[in-house]
């Protein structure tokens, strides 16, 4: 289940089943990082994952802005980096950085 | 994303038909771009357009500046397609380890011992002559064709086909020796020394494979290298003229 396109099909049937969804989306990386740009996590309204965005160094706290993002609608814009303020506790170990848009399936 | 938009990317995974979807970040607004079309928001922002098929042509998502706003394009291309000629035991182990690695897989086989659904299962099974079934899916560029059976009367008419088309890998079980006279009798068919070299024969990596799995790795191994490879030289920026 490593291709964004299974990813989708997943998020179809849990929409499908009538649960909340979000797709959160590898959208720029800088330096080494684990998944590349277009890399796709779907995630429904129990927390449950298909998909990636990284080696697992950051799939935790995408889970929970996707949540945020099912409950209000809004979409996020996500930083993560060993620069970011976060880097002690959800960082990417390689060193290198990645933005990830999360937004929620209407 | 809306509804309407994901069925839309799932309608085109289905047909294989490569699309891209523009996101503006700020509002999360959608716009569908295909090879002769597009939908949505910015469907006549023609700035937008032409990096959306930019982006199609070379396979590769991006984020890009438009108008003062940033716009992530994420591109589907259709999965790479494997298929196999011979249903036969290290195509029982081929089959499940190339779907894992998302190749769209088909084993071609007219012997109807061999090709059989519970032989297979969750892969297409077509009980043809190769080069009939080649014909019904059409052999493009995202496709990979590897010949299994041994068999010169099964082997060389799917060889022969696969090389007449732009599939990017061709690759023939077989030993250094059968390999020799394949070249042979293909060039009686009119297939010059140059079209030969792109077949990978003996098929696979040399990693002293011995039972079916290993031979299967081996071939996937070289399928996966080939395939980076292309992808690589695609997307690096053209050097300008001299």
């Amino acid at each position: 289940m490593s291709d964004a396109l299974d990813v989708l099909d997943q998020v179809g049937k849990w929409k499908a089943g009538g649960k909340g969804v979000a797709i959160a989306t590898v959208i720029t990386t800088w330096g080494s990082s684990p998944r590349p740009v277009g890399s796709q996590l779907g995630v429904d309204d129990t927390g449950a994952m298909v998909g990636s965005v990284s080696g697992g160094c950051i799939e935790g706290a995408v889970v929970k802005e996707a949540l945020a993002a099912i409950a209000d609608g809004k979409p996020r814009l996500l930083d993560f980096g060993v620069t970011d303020e976060q880097a002690w506790d959800v960082g990417l170990a390689c060193g290198g950085k990645v933005q990830v848009f999360v937004e929620k399936v209407n | 994303m809306k509804a309407e938009t994901l069925a839309a990317l799932q309608e085109a995974r289905h047909k294989r038909h490569a699309l891209a979807l523009a996101t503006r970040l700020s509002d999360a607004a959608e716009t569908l771009i295909y090879q002769d079309k597009a939908l949505g928001a910015q469907a006549s922002d023609e700035t937008l357009l032409s990096a959306a098929r930019r982006a199609l042509e070379i396979g590769r998502s991006e984020t890009v500046d438009v108008g003062g706003e940033r716009i992530f394009l994420n591109v589907y291309v259709p999965p790479p397609r494997l298929i196999i000629v011979g249903a036969v035991h290290i195509a029982q182990s081929l089959a499940p380890m190339a779907s894992l690695l998302d190749f769209d897989v088909t084993v071609v086989d007219p012997r109807r011992a061999f090709a059989t659904d519970s032989r297979f299962p969750g892969v297409k099974v077509m009980q043809e002559w190769a080069d009939e079934a080649f014909e019904k899916m059409g052999l493009d560029r995202s496709t990979a064709v590897v010949t299994l059976t041994h068999d010169p009367k099964l082997d060389d008419p799917a060889l022969e086909y696969a090389l007449k088309s732009e599939v990017f890998y061709i690759g023939a079980l077989g030993s250094r020796k059968t390999h020799a006279k394949r070249r042979e009798r293909l060039a009686e068919a009119g297939i010059t020394e140059e079209q030969f070299t792109r077949v990978h024969g003996p098929v696979g990596l040399n990693i002293g494979a011995k039972s079916p799995a290993e031979i299967a790795i081996s071939i996937l191994g070289q399928i996966v290298e080939v395939r980076a490879r292309r992808l690589e030289a695609m997307s690096a920026p053209k050097v300008a003229a001299a």
